[in-house]
């Protein structure tokens, strides 16, 4: 067990170690700094841009980047749409799989151009290969779109009295060539060489240790984890994602998925470090994430290792933790881990079931994706996390004595109305999406009963993990919920849809109008929004804001399910 | 004034008042504004209902008592709120009605304008007839009916009625000392006064309308505040609605009572009922320190200005120049010195010349002279002095004694020449004296810096403020007495263009300028200024242009001014804190005693032990009731300002008012809870 928690603690620190200069590396690119990628990618980006006829030089004011994104966005949905309804027919189907129906369709391409990646459809049986790389390409677009929103964040937080700050589309296809492009291919092809499958044929047949014949999905899968890891998109080729062999064959594609899954937001944090030349800004930041990050991960490593109460009553030793639902090769520690680290970033990609953590740890999990910015999503964490220090520079610079300002910039009611809209809609989308649901159920739960694996407390967390982890475009599921039907379907995808483009119009808007207003020079009263005292103060208030409103639900949950077992 | 404060926080007739008023406050069309305590009001009006339906035989709600007792305290939370913001209008307005008494229906005396002259013919009316443009009559003894400028005339006036201070002041026509404030007592003398205000248009009156209510509108900062609790607000409306079918996937009845109570505990009740009250108190408190804000807003602009322009004279430096020491000449003797000074003084009526007497002490007091003939200070000879038996004595600027002396063939001694400058670059303004055309030596007049000033400089340099000191002085005067007083900056032989010119270069880098001035020169740059305050004695210009206007005309108000704001701010942001905070325990209290019932599990969530579901409900609420009476008084007086850095600051507030207010309904929620269990 000691090594177990070693190898965590030493992912934790390779993970830093790797975030740091990815962070440098990043801001160099988004500033149009030389880097050593230079010479391959140039000439590419070149062709993208001569092709795409983008106009590098032309800058753009908050809504021209929203309108780019958001039509990037719509006319890739419209794309995918059509090819998982129509891919039956398409080439690229070796296995002769179905097109989808129209609303698992619908959930399925939202899910996706969202960074959701939530999958009501089994990748082996679910969908072709060419759906398989329509729904990777949609990995790369939402990861790079996440990103490079986020850098006009940054951007715009930078600029004195400015309106117009970077170019959207070229931040897009930079995110898209100097990041993710590289990375991938860095993790895909570690992935090749502990055997992770790369191909186009179809499913393979094999004799088992029984001697009977069994068909083995396969199909272009390195490339496929490499960015779903990355990306924070958490979407995997085949139905039991990471858990499954052919995806996370062994403890060193463990390790270096794991990192991936937290790598790009957390560099993205020194990024914007220096970006702004306000390295203690981005330290502190991380460090307010780290703790929440902590605070999450090493309760539920130890509940994981303590196992399973109702397993200890029966008087059963349980000296590998609870096992329930992980794999034997990466054991109770790393798959605690991973939940943590793939629930903080709303990823979503999952090496053991959820559905099977002991209560508390399922608690923390969809604490992770209630919060949402702890780390958070590719770029959107940041942008999550903005809202939050807005929030927490209101009533603290009030407490210094002074209108509230965040780096220079008065915050005055307009922003705060952003602010608290965007604050506003994640409880909402969750507890409304929750309330629906329950109502529906408990007024006819014999019509509904194929919804719920488990009835009572742990039923209750299967809805709310379900609505929590559209509404913080996560992915992952407690499987043992019947989702593939027309009403989770939609009311999930309508989830997604709100939870992803809203929390990015809000901060992107009050970044823009912070950037327009008037800069205020610095002075001896002026809250600094790099100390200690000020990451508390947002800890307090993400603590306040996003954990304890759910805390009602919570206790229907998985606290009563704990004190009930 | 700290013990008179706290005197008049609860006195009987304003809290009778009060009381009045916060019920007529339940009026929904006034609630509606707070919307916080509009959903209070809301959950008060269905607990009604509620409680009707018990009493109608429903039985599922909970007993009727216990309904009834969770709507009576619904109802005095709301109660409480108003009271909050009652009180802190009936204060202001208590205040300033003080102020206003002197003034009402003093007789006036009228002059009427015949033709095209005004003619002193007179007619006495009662004050309140006045119109803006009327002139009237003051002669000794009488009290000034109402707000005007002098446009005759030169008067000595008492306005202790308003300003508290005793000494009399000289106002005249001209110049920038013309006006006068109804209310005060002319002394000696007699002027003629020009009306500048239509009545009930003075700047009390708009005061007394803002701090009414009748005017007043939430200030940008209220607004975004408003807008936090509301968005709050709707979170916890989205919780309790939500909880509804939660409670009913897990068959567990959750009664309205306890949706209600969960809900108010909830929301920030606390600071949203004592939010306008804060306000209030603020322009009371500004009120309070004689200086009249136009509206809520340039209060709190004051606690956000990043540089103050002080005049030097009586902000930095105490009025006028004193003599500090004396320089004989080479081979002239202190004491013949010295003697030649008091004679030259002995006529001599400016506080310099008086400075001078003062240091020459006693001894000197009693010399006389047979038949003197004292010399005038003209502006052509620049100097001024005595004759008597043939001797002529006589002390001006330096070059004025030089020319003096070059007439004569008298040589201007090297060691003089010498010690003058050094004076100069001292900050100094010499004096030289002589006696028949030979320099005798230098009196040494010099600024005195207002004692305690420095300190108050490096309060407002911890506070993040820049401060300026404008002087009419040199370049090298100004920087000595700069360096000397600890002031950042200063503007030397300063132009009223000069003070305009700093604000604009100032605001272009995005900071917030403060200035005070009295004169109509000044009148630009005060309404450039986000800050301007004009004072009382200033021209009607001026007054006009600033937006604060100092009953004391103490140019040191300005930092008052700013303190006031940053604590209506701070105010603001810990109780907000607070109130946020407290949810913490309430959550505890209230959440285990939704579900005890149906899943006794639960149980162990109940960290405090609370005896019932009811009692526990019933605790919160009362919790959450009687915090707001009892943040009142620091609601009204302001959470204290120390100028210990922003940081150090705000984790000082973070530590009371955030942890603080996590604890304490804690301990208050258990606490009622003992008592509470004696009965459910």
């Amino acid at each position: 067990m000691f090594s177990e928690i070693l190898g965590v603690v030493l992912m934790f620190i390779l993970l830093f170690l790797l975030a740091i200069p990815l962070g440098k590396y990043m801001a160099k690119v988004f500033q149009f700094q030389s880097t050593w990628l230079d010479k391959i990618f140039n000439p590419l980006d070149q062709l993208i841009f001569k092709i795409a006829r983008i106009r590098v030089k032309e800058e753009m004011n908050w809504k021209q980047h929203l309108t780019a994104l958001l039509t990037i966005n719509l006319c890739w949905f419209l794309i995918a749409m059509f090819v998982l309804t129509n891919m039956s027919w398409l080439p690229l189907n070796p296995d002769g799989n179905p097109s989808m129906t129209g609303d698992l369709a619908f959930n399925t391409a939202i899910s996706f151009i969202t960074n959701t990646n939530l999958q009501h459809y089994s990748g082996e049986t679910g969908v072709s290969y060419l759906g398989q790389l329509t729904l990777q390409l949609w990995q790369f677009i939402s990861a790079g779109c996440g990103i490079a929103i986020a850098v006009v964040v940054f951007f715009a937080m930078r600029e004195k009295t400015q309106t117009s700050y970077a170019n959207f589309y070229v931040l897009f296809v930079k995110s898209c060539t100097r990041i993710l492009l590289p990375l991938s291919l860095v993790v895909a092809v570690i992935l090749l060489f502990n055997h992770v499958p790369m191909t186009f044929q179809g499913k393979d047949t094999m004799i088992g240790l029984q001697g009977d014949t069994v068909q083995v999905s396969r199909g272009p899968v390195a490339g496929f984890v490499a960015i779903k890891q990355l990306g924070t998109n958490g979407g995997g080729f085949f139905g039991p994602n990471s858990a499954h062999p052919l995806e996370n064959p062994n403890y060193l594609t463990n390790i270096v998925e794991t990192i991936a899954i937290v790598l790009i937001p957390l560099a993205l944090i020194f990024t914007m470090g220096h970006i702004l030349n306000r390295r203690k800004l981005a330290w502190s930041i991380v460090g307010v994430m780290t703790i929440g990050f902590f605070l999450l991960c090493i309760p539920t490593i130890l509940q994981e290792v303590k196992g399973n109460a109702a397993i200890a009553k029966m008087g059963i030793a349980q000296p590998h933790g609870s096992m329930e639902g992980k794999e034997l090769r990466f054991g109770a520690p790393a798959s605690a881990y991973w939940a943590i680290s793939t629930t903080t970033t709303s990823n979503g990609s999952v090496n053991a079931m959820h559905d099977s953590l002991t209560p508390l740890s399922g608690m923390f999990t969809l604490l992770g994706m209630m919060v949402n910015a702890f780390y958070g999503g590719v770029g959107v964490g940041f942008l999550n996390y903005y809202i939050f220090i807005i929030l927490a520079v209101f009533i603290s610079g009030l407490m210094v004595g002074r209108t509230p300002e965040f780096l220079g910039k008065k915050i005055e009611a307009r922003e705060m109305k952003i602010a608290m809209i965007i604050a506003l809609l994640h409880p909402f989308l969750i507890l409304t999406g929750t309330a629906i649901a329950s109502h529906v159920y408990a007024h006819n739960p014999t019509a509904y009963a194929a919804w719920l694996n488990n009835p009572g407390y742990h039923g209750f967390s299967e809805m709310l993990y379900e609505f929590t982890s559209s509404s913080a475009n996560n992915g992952s599921g407690f499987e043992g919920l019947g989702d593939n039907t027309p009403f989770w379907n939609i009311a999930c995808g309508i989830v997604m849809l709100l939870a992803r483009y809203l929390p990015i119009i809000g901060p992107v808007a009050i970044a823009g109008s912070l950037a327009a207003k008037k800069y205020i020079p610095e002075s001896a009263g002026t809250l600094k929004t790099d100390t200690p005292t000020f990451s508390l103060m947002v800890f307090a208030v993400i603590a306040i804001v996003a954990a304890l409103s759910f805390f009602p639900a919570l206790t229907l949950g998985p606290i009563a399910e704990y004190f009930s077992i | 004034m700290k013990s008179e404060s706290s005197q008049q926080l609860f006195n009987a007739g304003i809290v009778k008042e009060a009381l009045k008023e916060s019920f007529i406050k339940l009026n929904p069309t006034k609630m509606i504004k707070n919307p916080v305590m509009f959903t209070v009001w809301v959950g008060t009006l269905v607990m009604m209902a509620v409680c009707v339906w018990i009493a109608a035989g429903e039985a599922n709600q909970g007993g009727l008592l216990y309904n009834i007792i969770v709507t009576a305290i619904l109802f005095i939370t709301l109660v409480f709120a108003n009271f909050a913001e009652a009180i802190a209008e009936a204060r202001g307005k208590a205040q300033a009605n003080s102020l206003r008494k002197t003034r009402e229906e003093t007789p006036a005396k009228l002059i009427q304008p015949v033709g095209e002259m005004y003619v002193n013919e007179i007619k006495r009316v009662p004050s309140s007839q006045l119109r803006k443009g009327d002139v009237f009559l003051c002669e000794v003894g009488d009290i000034i009916p109402t707000d005007g400028e002098i446009i005759e005339g030169l008067a000595t006036i008492d306005e202790s009625a308003i300003t508290g201070e005793s000494a009399p002041v000289i106002r005249e026509a001209g110049g920038d000392k013309s006006s006068v404030t109804g209310g005060t007592k002319v002394l000696s003398d007699k002027i003629k006064v020009k009306v500048t205000t239509e009545p009930g248009e003075s700047f009390l009156d708009k005061m007394i309308a803002l701090v009414e209510g009748a005017s007043r509108q939430k200030t940008p900062n209220e607004i975004a505040l408003t807008i936090l609790l509301a968005g709050f607000t709707l979170v916890f409306i989205i919780v309790t609605v939500t909880l509804k079918p939660f409670g009913d996937y897990a068959q567990t009845p959750i009664t309205i009572a306890a949706f209600i109570s969960l809900f108010v505990c909830l929301i920030p009740t606390t600071i949203g009922g004592l939010l306008s009250a804060i306000g209030i108190a603020g322009m009371d408190r500004a009120l309070r320190a004689n200086v009249i804000t136009k509206s809520g807003k340039a209060v709190e602009t004051a606690g956000d200005v990043d540089v103050l322009l002080l005049d030097k004279t009586g902000t930095i430096t105490i009025g006028n120049r004193k003599a500090t020491q004396f320089h004989p000449a080479p081979g002239v003797e202190e004491s013949a010195f010295v003697k030649a000074v008091v004679l030259s003084s002995l006529a001599d009526d400016t506080p310099e010349g008086k400075s001078i007497l003062e240091l020459a002490g006693d001894s000197y007091r009693n010399i006389s002279v047979n038949d003197p003939v004292y010399i005038k200070f003209t502006a052509e000879t620049r100097s001024s002095g005595i004759d008597f038996d043939g001797q002529r004595i006589r002390k001006g600027a330096s070059d004025a004694i030089r020319n003096l002396c070059a007439i004569k063939g008298n040589e201007f001694p090297k060691e003089v020449d010498e010690t003058v400058r050094k004076i100069s670059s001292n900050g100094g303004t010499p004096l030289v004296v002589s006696k028949d055309e030979r320099v005798l030596g230098v009196v040494e007049l010099q600024d005195i810096i207002k004692p305690g000033i420095q300190e108050r400089f490096e309060r407002l340099r911890k506070m993040g403020i820049k401060t300026v000191m404008v002087t009419g002085d040199n370049p090298l005067t100004a920087k000595f007495i700069a360096e000397k007083a600890g002031v950042d900056d200063y503007i030397a032989e300063a132009k009223p263009e000069d003070k305009m010119n700093y604000i604009r270069k100032e605001q272009q880098g995005g900071r917030l300028v403060a200035m005070m001035g009295d004169g109509t020169n000044d009148a630009p740059a005060l309404a450039q200024a986000d800050v301007g305050v004009a004072m009382n004695s200033g021209t009607q210009a001026a007054k006009e242009a600033g937006n604060m206007v100092d009953l004391d005309n103490d140019p040191t108000k300005l930092i008052e001014v700013v303190e006031i704001g940053k604590q209506l701010l701070m105010t603001r942001g810990t109780l907000t804190t607070f109130s946020i905070a407290n949810d913490v325990a309430k959550y505890f209290a209230i959440v285990p005693a939704l579900f005890i019932s149906s899943i006794p599990a639960l149980q162990h969530l109940n960290i405090m032990k609370l005896h019932s579901p009811e009692s526990a409900i019933l605790s919160a609420v009362i919790f959450n009731a009687i915090i707001i009476p009892l943040l009142i008084p620091l609601a009204l007086r302001g959470v204290a300002y120390k100028p210990i850095g922003a940081s150090a600051l705000l984790r000082r507030n973070l530590l009371i008012y955030g942890l603080g207010g996590v604890l304490i309904p804690f301990i208050g929620i258990k606490l009622i809870d003992l008592f509470v269990s004696l009965y459910f």
